[in-house]
């Protein structure tokens, strides 16, 4: 007979109590193992999206900042517009290692996603966009055949959703312009999978922007060069520097309220599950007080029935902990959804990540609940009187 | 000369409620020897149990000396108390006061827990066996009757060999049946183990079968010609 078997059997005598504390300990378990596995995962996986894109610093039409964010990890249309005398003006500089000039523009598609209607990203580019992106590679196919050729190379899942193989010919609508599919990327797991890339000059043909762009894509030779060029560039008229370190603050702000968000309720959750902790092993202790003091007839100290409620708590916070991380690892694709469904921008890959290391700390953090949620209850108990407890129900 | 385990001298014991002060036992002096059958009589509120939980260290006494096998223990700190009802005094409650939630085998098994002696299964299955239980070792208390939980009690206070068990009101939730079988553990105990017992009872049949009998009145400890009883 040892402590820990008398506290189980205990705990096992009001089944339903003890279960519905087990879930209340789990769900706060979980959402702390789901915020802190989103932490986690939204920095990596932008830190990810941002490494891809291939280049340290984006140039871009004067506006707003999140906007201009967006189309650097989105490609997102319905931007402004620069002139490409810009362009032109920057290529020389021996500072540049890389650069790529895009003209990006989306097409409303009534047929698209079955007939529900999908806009279509279009990019206009350069052959030196291949150059930010070396790990792009054709799954099948090539480049254009010249540089304002009707011709499309098209991202891997925008070849999928339409179906398209290389020679295939694709309907640009609104604008009644037919592209013949050259090539099909392969799968980068960013947003250019989504996209139909034709040449820059056709681009600005068929959507009517002569002379325009949305973005320069700039990789420099070296990053310590990074905060003079983008000083050098803000005496440009009409365009804005953006640099990785800024689109990463600029993404991070804007979860940030969400974060803090899930922070306090991930706080109110634990709370909440240590005083319905509390609250269960102190009914306990009143429902057993004449148990209790029979024990100390038999000669337990203060100690041994300390250790005893102490312990109750502590499995309740085990259990609630192993089924809290099993929820937060079985309900992680669920977390991943709804926040895809609520954040402005969010990086693509695994957007909740679930470390060994997270669960352990997540377990611990349970245990030391369960210490804390244990405590009054347990000393309670430990201070009753012998006579006053035996005598207490009579 | 037999041992003298428990010596109270003017022992007295008051208890403070907000309005008053209640004293359940006065002056009581009382010499408990190695082998006593005491039975202590009286009416309901004469302090019975409060002179059975003053020797038995449940509680600490107001007034007077308590000396449990010499050593004075009336102003003792609660550990030294404890240390005591680990191992030198047992007791047998009316209610029986079984752990609902453990097995007789777990219910005689616990004071060994607690004091930290080596919990021998045999011994408990042992001591339920001499109770007559060695057929109901892993039952439940709500699967056993009243006189059986009474005997897993009387096994629970026997298993650590006590040098004295205090019985408050054993047969007073049994019928007249079970009671005999407790009478005549209790006479057993004492005759063929020499153990000393102490039991509170109204019972007296049981009284008579104690080889003292003490009454108690109004705290006090009265000769038995000028008791009511």
């Amino acid at each position: 007979m040892k402590a820990l078997s008398v506290a189980y059997k205990n705990l096992k005598r009001k089944k339903i109590r003890t279960v519905l504390t087990i879930v209340g300990v789990g769900v706060a378990v979980a959402v702390l193992v789901s915020l802190f596995g989103f932490d986690a995962g939204y920095q990596r996986s932008l830190n990810n999206d941002i490494d891809k894109l291939g280049y340290h610093i984006l140039v871009t039409a004067k506006g707003c900042p999140y906007e201009a964010a967006t189309l650097m990890l989105k490609g997102g249309g319905g931007l402004r517009y620069m002139e490409d005398d810009v362009y032109k003006r920057i290529l020389n500089d021996s500072r540049i290692d890389k650069i790529a000039p895009q003209l990006v523009a989306s097409v409303y598609n009534q047929e698209g996603q079955g007939g529900r209607g999908a806009f279509a990203l279009y990019m206009g580019i350069e052959k030196t966009y291949l150059y930010l992106k070396p790990w792009s590679e054709f799954k099948s196919g090539g480049w254009f055949s010249g540089p304002d050729s009707d011709e499309a190379i098209m991202g891997y899942e925008a070849a999928e959703v339409e179906q398209r193989l290389v020679g295939d010919q694709i309907f640009v609508p609104g604008i009644n312009k037919v592209l013949t599919v050259k090539g099909i990327f392969q799968r980068t797991g960013t947003q250019d999978d989504g996209i139909i890339f034709i040449p820059l000059s056709t681009a600005q043909n068929i959507f009517e922007l002569p002379g325009k762009l949305t973005g320069i894509g700039i990789k420099l030779k070296n990053i310590q060069d990074m905060a003079q060029f983008e000083e050098d560039l803000y005496n440009v008229p009409g365009i804005q520097v953006i640099s990785l370190a800024q689109v990463r603050g600029t993404i991070l702000n804007l979860v940030g309220s969400a974060r803090a968000m899930a922070n306090s309720i991930a706080l109110i959750a634990i709370f909440i599950a240590i005083i319905s902790v509390t609250n269960t092993i102190l009914m306990s202790v009143f429902e057993r007080t004449r148990e209790i003091g029979v024990m100390k007839a038999l000669g337990a100290s203060a100690a041994d029935i300390f250790k005893i409620i102490w312990m109750e708590t502590i499995l309740i916070c085990i259990f609630g902990g192993i089924f809290g991380v099993a929820v937060a690892m079985f309900g992680s694709s669920a977390v991943e959804y709804i926040i895809r469904q609520t954040l402005p921008y969010a990086p693509t890959g695994k957007l909740v990540l679930i470390k060994p290391a997270l669960l352990a700390l997540s377990f611990l953090a349970t245990v030391v609940m369960g210490l804390i949620a244990g405590t009054y209850p347990a000393l309670r108990a430990s201070l009753m009187k012998p006579v006053e407890a035996i005598r207490s129900g009579e | 000369m037999k041992e003298c385990i428990i010596k109270a001298e003017k022992l007295t014991k008051t208890y403070k409620l907000p309005a008053e002060k209640i004293l359940a036992v006065r002056e009581i002096d009382l010499d408990i020897y190695d082998g006593d059958f005491i039975a202590i009589m009286g009416p309901s509120g004469s302090g019975k149990t409060t002179l059975l939980d003053s020797i038995g260290c449940l509680t600490t006494i107001s007034e007077g000396k308590l000396f449990i096998l010499g050593k004075d223990v009336s102003r003792a700190k609660e550990s030294t108390l404890v240390t005591i009802r680990r191992r030198f005094i047992s007791f047998v409650f009316q209610d029986f006061l079984l752990i609902p939630s453990l097995t007789a085998l777990e219910n005689v098994l616990l004071p060994l827990h607690f004091a930290r002696l080596p919990q021998e299964q045999r011994k408990a299955v042992e001591v339920l066996k001499r109770v007559g239980l060695g057929h109901r070792v892993n039952h439940l208390p709500s699967q056993l009757s009243g006189g059986e939980k009474q005997r897993v009690s009387i096994a629970r206070a026997l298993v650590i060999s006590p040098k004295l068990l205090l019985a408050d009101e054993p047969t007073g939730n049994l019928d007249t049946k079970n009671s005999q079988e407790i009478f005549d553990i209790f006479k057993q105990l004492n005759e063929q183990d020499g153990l000393t017992i102490v039991v509170a009872t109204h019972n007296s049949k049981l009284g008579s079968l104690a080889k003292r009998m003490i009454i108690i009145q109004d705290g006090r400890i009265i000769p038995r010609e000028k008791s009511i009883l």
